[in-house]
């Protein structure tokens, strides 16, 4: 739309004069079992696999506790979730740049998919965008019940048309870039701990 | 026919095989071990062969709607304030991407991954015009900062050594040259890379799928630099190959059990991110790319290879892209899928390819949109008999073995005649490195004793009215 009109209508019509014959009908997708074994155990294990813990906290208290002891050195603690204070909120954050000093991004996400340790955060959950990825270190609340087992299930409950950005993050950045060797904290968070809270 | 200098695979795959006793073995373990792990995961699912099915049908049907998918995505994601374009070929879709960096007054880019902005050669076009560009993701960095491709389309410098990594960091960016820690080399690069986001004017990223029902683009990565790009910079530009239309948002739960699974053996990546229409405070343009799927899409032996959603599985479990390594390759993609796409780009520089296989099938057998790999391969090798693009000394043994192929009765004496022939034949006519390049590291095996045929007819003859 932004460029000539031209290269569009020549590449569609291109595409219509190129289609493979026979039309091939879209083939639906049934509804699979569930993987076995109880939701949160396996949600827990996978997350672990991908390198980052998750934490049972009985209270909001001992979740403030439980931040304070994982990141006692924590100098910038900037917060999307009302349960946790920090020391910046990220509602009066203006620029995503003024993120890059971030030692711990606390956010929430909507839900967990229990066959790969992911959860769902979207640009309402993180508040800007950029406190998922430069912050240094992630805390992530869970509600232990929003859980869903595989990803059919979860892109049910994604809503795309909703949201600009929404992720489902898997632990914290990895590469495996040189000799094939796991290192986290390549360019995103180091460290990805979840409370179930 | 184009007159790029035609690529030799197997000379290229010689040097890397003969540089050292470390690189290729180490490539070929890095690689396979990482198979073992997609094996794991795969059969750790029951539905997987369904899934891969299912994927596969998803994809044809996309593919054969093709321009309806594509205005749908193209509606949606205009109605959610993003900027469409539509690039013809890899020029247009570099001027247009220099355009809208040229109008915003860009300086400097960071960008993640993409093939198809290596595809289209982006990178240097845009510095050419005084941009500078940074490559985000580590590998790709590497990759970058050696003047070199990337080697594969998942691991970009999965052919080298931590002690190259260290060599060359220490050349670049100035770090200590005997420290070649995997995680000191990561930490350094973090560093390294830091400022440059913080920097840039703009952030590009690629796109795994495009989702028409919504008009949203998704990007998978593990390091989390494309979101970080995407984040970040005030503009935004992706690169989308026009194949990568996907109907529903329902349908990705199927491709995303299986990208990662099949690329590296986890259940996803670390990141599976969802763009639809420009960030809070943020612009964003999508720049649609034919660069020849078009007229890919209207080769009837060719035209599922659009199919592919560049996991690289193929590549990981081919014996002869373990052995030889991608750059061997000489071109944009390696491994089988490279061999079936690049020469859609350019026949006879890429005609020697499709001889760049055993032809053993496994590529087929673990592309998670069953792709037909091996068979697109043979096909190939018959394009390139067609036009003449054999080099002389397999035109030659092609024209013998054809002959005899189609002259039973003569087979049969030549049968019997090459266990003496290869038996007494002298070694350097059988060895000549120039004529064979497959036997310089190779002996052939000793034939047998005895024919296969004559063993049947001997022991098994009561069931056949074998012509004699």
């Amino acid at each position: 739309m932004e460029t000539s009109n031209s290269s569009r209508e020549t590449i569609l019509n291109a595409i219509r004069a190129s289609l493979p014959k026979g039309v091939v009908e879209h083939p639906g997708i049934p509804a699979f079992q569930p993987p076995a074994g109880a939701l949160k155990a396996v949600f827990e294990q996978r997350l672990k696999e991908a390198g980052g813990a998750a934490h049972d906290v009985g209270s909001l208290a001992e979740a403030q506790s439980k931040l304070a002891q994982l990141h006692p050195n924590a100098k910038v603690i900037c917060s999307a979730v009302p349960e946790i204070a920090g020391t910046r909120r990220v509602e009066n954050v203006r620029d995503a740049h003024d993120l890059a000093d971030v030692d711990v991004g606390v956010v929430r996400a909507q839900f967990g998919v229990s066959e790969s340790g992911a959860v769902w955060l979207t640009q309402e959950d993180l508040g800007v965008d950029a406190l998922g990825f430069l912050s240094q270190h992630l805390v992530v609340l869970l509600d232990p019940k929003q859980i869903v087992p595989d990803m059919h299930t979860a892109y049910r409950r994604v809503r795309l048309n909703e949201t600009a950005f929404g992720c489902f993050m898997m632990g914290p950045s990895a590469t495996a870039d040189v000799e094939a060797t796991l290192v986290h904290g390549a360019q995103g968070a180091r460290s990805l701990n979840l409370f179930f809270l | 026919m184009s007159t790029a200098k035609q690529i030799d695979p197997a000379a290229a795959a010689e040097l890397f095989i003969i540089q050292d006793q470390i690189h290729e073995p180490m490539h070929d373990r890095f690689l396979w071990a990482t198979m073992q792990r997609r094996h794991a995961e795969a059969a750790a699912i029951p539905e997987w062969e369904e899934l891969r099915e299912i994927a596969s049908k998803i994809k044809e049907h996309t593919l054969t709607h093709l321009d309806h998918y594509l205005e749908e995505f193209e509606a949606n994601a205009t109605k959610r304030g993003a900027h469409v374009h539509w690039a013809l070929d890899a020029t247009d879709h570099n001027q247009i991407v220099y355009s809208i960096l040229r109008d915003h007054g860009v300086k400097e880019l960071i960008k993640s991954k993409s093939m198809l902005q290596e595809e289209c050669q982006m990178t240097p076009f845009l510095q050419q015009r005084g941009i500078k560009v940074i490559e985000s993701d580590l590998g790709e960095r590497i990759q970058q900062l050696d003047g070199q491709p990337p080697s594969h389309i998942v691991f970009p410098c999965i052919h080298k050594t931590r002690k190259d990594v260290a060599e060359l960091f220490a050349r670049t960016i100035g770090t200590d040259p005997n420290n070649d820690d995997p995680h000191f080399l990561t930490e350094e690069m973090r560093n390294n890379a830091r400022p440059r986001f913080l920097a840039a004017d703009a952030g590009m990223t690629g796109g795994n799928f495009a989702i028409a029902e919504t008009g949203t683009f998704m990007v998978c990565t593990n390091e989390g630099n494309a979101d970080i790009g995407a984040a970040v910079p005030p503009l935004h530009i992706a690169s989308i190959g026009i194949e990568k239309m996907i109907p529903r948002v329902e349908d990705m739960g199927v491709f995303l059990r299986l990208l990662a699974r099949s690329a590296e053996g986890a259940p996803l990546t670390q990141y599976s991110s969802h763009y639809t229409g420009p960030r809070k405070g943020g612009e964003l343009h999508i720049v649609l790319v034919d660069n020849g799927r078009s007229r890919r899409l209207g080769m009837p032996d060719f035209w599922h290879s659009l199919k592919c959603i560049r996991c690289g599985a193929c590549m990981n479990t081919c014996p002869v892209y373990r052995r030889s390594g991608g750059l061997a390759y000489g071109s944009t993609y390696s491994g089988p899928i490279g061999v079936i796409l690049d020469p859609t780009f350019d026949e006879f520089k890429y005609s020697e390819l499709p001889f760049h296989s055993s032809l053993c099938g496994s590529c087929s057998e673990v592309c998670p949109v069953k792709i037909d790999i091996s068979d697109q391969i043979l096909n190939w090798r018959r394009v390139m008999a067609a036009k003449g693009y054999l080099p002389l000394a397999k035109k030659l043994s092609f024209a013998v073995a054809g002959h005899a192929f189609a002259h039973p009765e003569e087979y049969h004496v030549l049968e019997n005649l090459a266990e003496p022939a290869i038996s007494y034949a002298p070694h350097f006519l059988l060895y000549d490195r120039a004529l064979n390049p497959w036997v310089r590291d190779r002996e052939l095996p000793q034939p047998a004793k005895k024919t296969f045929r004559d063993w049947y007819l001997a022991n098994r003859s009561e069931h056949g009215n074998l012509q004699q």
